[in-house]
C-alpha cells in the first residue's frame, strides 16, 4: 500500500490518469472506516486535501462553485445564505466530522443517504469533473449519482466540485433520525421555491436507491401557488389541502425499502410529513418576508 | 512511509504502513496513548485531538494526511506544574467515571472554551455531540464545563 501526497491539482490528475485504481482520500470519514475495518485495501491512496483548488468557492455570474473539498464546517461558516445547504451541513455526524466531511465525499461516495445530496438535488446542481489533459466535463446530478454507491466517476477523473445556478427564495433541508446528532437520516428532503422561474422542488434522501426527485409534487405545488395567487402576492391565502396532497404525492415518489434504520411503511409517512412541513415552511417564510405573520 | 508530523509543538518522524490512522500513529509509534482507540469510526469522539487548529477524531486522518501539519493531543494540555483548568473541573466534578471517553471530552471542551467562553447547555451539548460517555455521565460533564468556563473568564491562561 502506497499513500501520495499531490500538491497541484494537475498533479494528481496525472497521477489518476497513470494510476486509475488509486482512491482519492478527502476527510476521510467514509474511506478511514473501511480501513480500520480490515473492508477495503487499497493499492495507492491520493491525499487530495493539499490542492488548493478543490478547497474553493467561488460566485459567478449567477451560479455558485462550490469545490469539493470544502468541508461541511466551512459551508456552516462560508455559505449562510444557502439556507438549505446548511441545514443539511449542520446535520451531518458531529463537530469532528463536520471538520473533515466534504460535498466531494458525499458526491463520491454516492450513498442515497448522503445528506447534502438532496440539496444538490433540489438546486439542480451539475458536478464538473477533470481528468488530465482534457476540459472539465459537468453532468446534471442525476446523470452522476446512478445507484447505491454507484456513480459516473470515470477512473482517470477526480470530482471538482459542483455548480448551481443560485435561486431566489425559500427552502429547507430535514432530516429524521433517532437523535440530532451523529444520525445516518432514516429519510430526508429538501425542498427549494424558485421565485424567478415560479417552481418548487422536491428531492429526497434515503428513501430509494438514490435520490430522488418528486415531480408530480412539484408540478401540482407550482399549480396551486398559481391557482392561489401566490406567485404575484405571497400574502395570498393557500389552502391547507394542498400541503396534504402535495405531502402525499412527494410520499407516492419515494421508493423505499425496509433496512436496519427504518421501515419502508415509516419512511414512506415520513417523507409526507416532512414535505407538508417543509411547503408550510416556505410559504410562511415568503409571508414574513413581505411583512406577513405565519398562518398558524 | 516516514511521516514528519509536529505534535504538542516538537517535529515527531515515524515510520508507519501508509494504511494506519493518525491516532494509530499516536498511540503505537509516537508513546501518546492519551487519545484513545475506541469505535475507530467516528462515532465516540475518544480520539479527538486537534490537527491544524481544528477537532478532527484522529481514527478518521490517514496518519499520511498529518504529514507536515500541525497535531495537538491531550497530552499537550497539562504543565509539569499544573493539570489544565478542564482537567481539574473534570476531577473536581466526578465527571470522570470509567475514564474511557475522558480525554477526547477534554479535548472537545478546550476546544469549545476557546470559541465560547460561556456556553449555555444547548451550546455544550451540541459542541459535545461528538463524544461518546457510555457511562452516561453527562450531567457530571456538563457541570465540568461550566466549572471550567467560569474558573477559565476569572483567571484566564
Amino acid at each position: 500500500m502506497e499513500v501520495l501526497l499531490p500538491q497541484t491539482l494537475a498533479e494528481a490528475l496525472a497521477t489518476k490518469a497513470a494510476l486509475p485504481d488509486a482512491v482519492p482520500i478527502a476527510g476521510g470519514t467514509d474511506l478511514m472506516v473501511e480501513l480500520n475495518f480490515d473492508r477495503r485495501r487499497p493499492a495507492v491512496l491520493i491525499d487530495i486535501c493539499r490542492l488548493p483548488e478543490l478547497r474553493e468557492w467561488r460566485k459567478d455570474d449567477g451560479t455558485l462553485f462550490l469545490g469539493a473539498g470544502v468541508t461541511y464546517s466551512r459551508i456552516v461558516r462560508d455559505l449562510p445564505e444557502f439556507t438549505p445547504l446548511v441545514q443539511a451541513a449542520r446535520s451531518v455526524g458531529s463537530p469532528q466530522i463536520r471538520n473533515r466531511g466534504t460535498v466531494g465525499g458525499n458526491l463520491g461516495t454516492g450513498s442515497p443517504a448522503g445528506d447534502a445530496l438532496p440539496v444538490l438535488a433540489a438546486y439542480d446542481a451539475e458536478v464538473v469533473l477533470a481528468k488530465t489533459g482534457a476540459r472539465t466535463r459537468t453532468l446534471p446530478w442525476h446523470q452522476f449519482l446512478l445507484g447505491p454507491k454507484k456513480t459516473a466517476l470515470a477512473p482517470d477523473e477526480l470530482i471538482l466540485g459542483t455548480r448551481w445556478r443560485i435561486t431566489r427564495g425559500p427552502g429547507s433541508f430535514s432530516k429524521i433520525g433517532p437523535r440530532n446528532a451523529m444520525v445516518i437520516a432514516v429519510a430526508s428532503l429538501c425542498l427549494v421555491l424558485d421565485e424567478a422561474s415560479r417552481t418548487i422542488r422536491v428531492a429526497l434522501g434515503s428513501v430509494g436507491p438514490t435520490i430522488l426527485r418528486a415531480p408530480d409534487a412539484e408540478a401540482m405545488g407550482a399549480r396551486a401557488l398559481a391557482d392561489a395567487g401566490g406567485w404575484d402576492d405571497p400574502l395570498a391565502p393557500v389552502p391547507i389541502k394542498v400541503a396534504e396532497d402535495f405531502g402525499a404525492r412527494v410520499a407516492a415518489a419515494a421508493q423505499p425499502i425496509d433496512d436496519v434504520r427504518g421501515t419502508a411503511a415509516y419512511r414512506r409517512h415520513a417523507c409526507a410529513v416532512l414535505a407538508q412541513r417543509a411547503l408550510r415552511w416556505a410559504l410562511d417564510d415568503r409571508m414574513r418576508a413581505s411583512g406577513g405573520g405565519p398562518r398558524c | 512511509m516516514l511521516i514528519r508530523t509536529q505534535v504538542n509543538g516538537e517535529w515527531k518522524t515515524a515510520e508507519v504502513w501508509p494504511g494506519a490512522s493518525l491516532l494509530y500513529m499516536l498511540r503505537e509509534h509516537l508513546g501518546l496513548p492519551g487519545s484513545k482507540n475506541a469505535c475507530e469510526q467516528g462515532e465516540c469522539g475518544s480520539c479527538s485531538v486537534w490537527l491544524d487548529g481544528e477537532l478532527v477524531c484522529a481514527c478518521l486522518v490517514l496518519a499520511a494526511q498529518a504529514h507536515g501539519r500541525e497535531v495537538r493531543t491531550v497530552e499537550g494540555l497539562a504543565t509539569p506544574e499544573a493539570l489544565h483548568p478542564v482537567q481539574e473541573a473534570f476531577l473536581e466534578t466526578g465527571a470522570v467515571q470509567c475514564g474511557f471517553c475522558t480525554p477526547g471530552l477534554i479535548v472537545a471542551v478546550t476546544h469549545l472554551l476557546a470559541q465560547v467562553p460561556a456556553p449555555t447547555d444547548a451550546t455544550i451539548r451540541e459542541a459535545l455531540s461528538g463524544n461518546l460517555c457510555r457511562c452516561t455521565g453527562y450531567a457530571k460533564i456538563l457541570d465540568a464545563v461550566h466549572l471550567a468556563a467560569d474558573r477559565m473568564r476569572t483567571t484566564p491562561r
